[in-house]
């Protein structure tokens, strides 16, 4: 029995690197290759969750529903889960996912808004889904007040409440913070998760110290690939968690393999913490923003890091990727 | 001048409340009764210092007094009017259903209210939709729409629990408003909710599909006729910044601030609801006495 579920997000969150433009051919390969390494859960949807394909966050080259399909036909062990942000994606599209062989769902709310989630909670886990709740934005709540949020989502049937960082804003110390409040707090049923990235170069380190204050599912990218400068690699995780006596399924050398052979050649880029993903964790920012943010910059002629700063300036939380057009518009207009 | 026509307010909660004081600065509009359930609300206190009838003791009691309004606005929930609903048709009265039930057809007031002046039960959609779906009816009066999205995001402090309850409800019947009423052939509705403080107003992005060889000028006159239609009932409804275009598609920000009149000026979301709500029933009055001058 393995210590912790390792969650491998590289065909959801990846699809924000990859501008949600993954084909059926390169879900199967991954998703095929990241089972036979001995990942618990793979994670396939688009950037945004179900029903993200959208002007606001981009469309998806494949409709995601094909890609859920072609990624259950291509595991033998893994579970394929979905993800779903309330007020983007719909319970219809949580039941069309089961009917296609997803098994785990994880309905996602900004880390003050869980009770926006029990409905769709409770909707999943009547299909049969093993239900994950998912605070984003993590480090925009105290560890008591994302106790409070995560029991809203426990007694909606959550078997696992993440702390979700996705701006990669968490330290160490921040992060043991809250996914221990949570680890006491909830029922001893239920488990507890953590989502890292990259963008202050502590998706590694801050996922150990999670899994030290009791998180016992842990999410990862092959690769790192995913929004902003990326999540933590699941192949470093894989190693680390290895060499710290830590047991997972998924075994270190495939998982190397995995990465170098079947994730970095479909990369556009590398995942790096440059100027604009390191002000991303520094600033709190929302890291799928970020690809927007150079796009409008590029667009308007302005800077990305002045865009990022005016977005964290307003609280943008996840989902408003429109605020971005405006801004770089009102900058465009500013006098220099 | 003709008298103005009584109409009663059922629900003593926030819009309930919101809607009794923008009815008192009607002319055609008189607000006459608040009905509610709970006698120690504020709303009931509010409404009784304000020289309105009022009673605790729901929809019987509006069926029992046909004679203090024409028009009920049913501010209480979904599952209260689907049970109200048909009491207040049999009295022969006329709902203005700001709740989500969808017994009635959706209105927009300066987008789709001649077809459906007859209706025993007109549906206000929701906040968004009220927001939003002007602005693809005047995009779609010039070129044809055949995708619009909205993002709408309200302040976490101005969501209340029935909203968060059924947020499919919201995305669904926004979208099905963008199609059915706001001319697009398909429609998608998309609601976030941030907590920041101070609250942030109601702001709406409208991206609306259109050719990339549409008339541009034509497209913005459009908008900005619209705009002005809208701010006659919701003063705070404004554009933020210049409609832009790109790729085949144009996206138009707006911002709504509530006239404070109960609730708090960035709740315009609801203030949208109420003062659409208003608009309804001001313009079935008028339509009422044409009707009645005429005979």
């Amino acid at each position: 029995m393995a210590d912790l579920t390792l969650v491998d997000s590289t065909l959801r969150d990846g699809s924000h690197a990859k501008r949600h433009q993954l084909t059926v051919e390169q879900v199967v390969t991954v998703a095929g290759a990241l089972d036979r390494a001995g990942v618990d859960v793979i994670e396939v949807s688009h950037g945004d969750g179900l029903g993200g394909a959208s002007f606001n966050y981009g469309f998806s080259l494949t409709d995601e529903f094909e890609l859920i399909a072609a990624a259950v036909g291509a595991v033998e062990r893994a579970r394929i889960a979905v993800l779903l942000l309330p007020g983007i994606g719909v319970k219809e599209d949580l039941a069309r996912a089961r009917e296609l062989g997803a098994s785990v769902t994880r309905v996602a709310t900004h880390s003050t808004e869980a009770d926006i989630a029990p409905s769709h909670l409770a909707f999943a886990r009547e299909l049969g889904f093993k239900t994950c709740g998912f605070l984003m934005m993590a480090h925009m709540n105290s560890p008591q007040g994302l106790l409070e949020q995560a029991k809203i989502m426990e007694a909606a049937g959550a078997a696992t409440v993440y702390v979700t960082d996705s701006a990669g804003a968490l330290m160490p110390d921040t992060v043991k913070a809250r996914v221990g409040a949570l680890r006491e707090g909830l029922e001893g049923g239920t488990e507890v998760g953590f989502h890292g990235h990259e963008n202050l170069s502590l998706s590694i380190a801050n996922s150990v110290a999670g899994h030290e204050a009791g998180a016992t599912w842990i999410d990862g990218c092959t690769c790192g690939l995913g929004a902003g400068a990326g999540n933590a690699p699941t192949e470093v995780l894989t190693a680390v968690f290895e060499k710290l006596g830590v047991e997972v399924n998924a075994e270190t050398f495939p998982m190397l393999d995995v990465a170098e052979d079947v994730v970095r050649p479909i990369m556009d880029r590398p995942q790096v913490v440059d100027r604009a993903s390191l002000l991303l964790g520094y600033a709190g920012v929302y890291s799928s923003f970020l690809l927007h943010a150079e796009r409008a910059a590029e667009r308007f002629e302005v800077s990305t890091k002045d865009i990022l700063v005016e977005v964290g300036n307003r609280k943008a939380v996840g989902g408003q990727e429109d605020l971005i057009i405006e801004i770089a518009a009102e900058l465009a207009r500013a006098p220099a | 001048m003709s008298e103005k026509v009584p109409c009663a307010i059922l629900g003593s909660g926030n819009i309930g409340t919101d809607l009794m004081y923008k009815l008192q600065r009607s002319d055609t509009l008189e607000p006459r009764a608040m009905v509610g359930i709970d006698p120690d609300s504020d709303g009931l206190r509010r409404a009784a210092a304000a020289g309105l009838d009022t009673s605790a003791e729901g929809v019987d009691w509006i069926v029992a007094h046909p004679e203090e309004c024409s028009f009920v606005f049913e501010a209480t929930s979904a599952g209260a009017h689907r049970a109200n609903a048909p009491k207040i048709a049999a009295a022969g009265l006329q709902s203005i259903d700001l709740t989500p039930a969808k017994l009635g057809p959706g209105v927009v007031p300066v987008v789709n209210l001649e077809q459906h002046r007859e209706a025993a039960d007109v549906n206000m959609i929701t906040c968004g939709g009220q927001a939003t779906i002007p602005m693809v009816a005047a995009v779609s009066a010039v070129t044809p729409v055949p995708y619009a999205e909205i993002v709408a995001t309200i302040a976490s402090l101005s969501a209340g629990p029935g909203t968060r309850e059924s947020i499919d409800a919201f995305t669904r019947t926004t979208a099905k408003g963008l199609e059915e009423i706001g001319g697009a052939e398909r429609g998608k509705a998309i609601i976030v909710l941030n907590p920041a403080e101070p609250p942030l107003m109601m702001r709406d992005t409208v991206f609306c599909q259109i050719d990339a060889d549409a008339d541009r000028d034509a497209i913005r006159a459009s908008i900005e006729a619209m705009r002005e239609k809208v701010a006659t009932y919701v003063p705070g409804y404004r554009l933020r910044g210049e409609p832009q275009f790109d790729d085949g598609r144009v996206a138009i920000f707006v911002e709504v601030e509530g006239a404070a009149d109960y609730l708090p000026a960035y709740a315009g979301n609801l203030d949208i609801m109420t003062a659409a709500a208003v608009a309804v029933g001001e313009e079935l009055a008028r339509l009422r006495q044409a009707t009645e001058v005429a005979a």
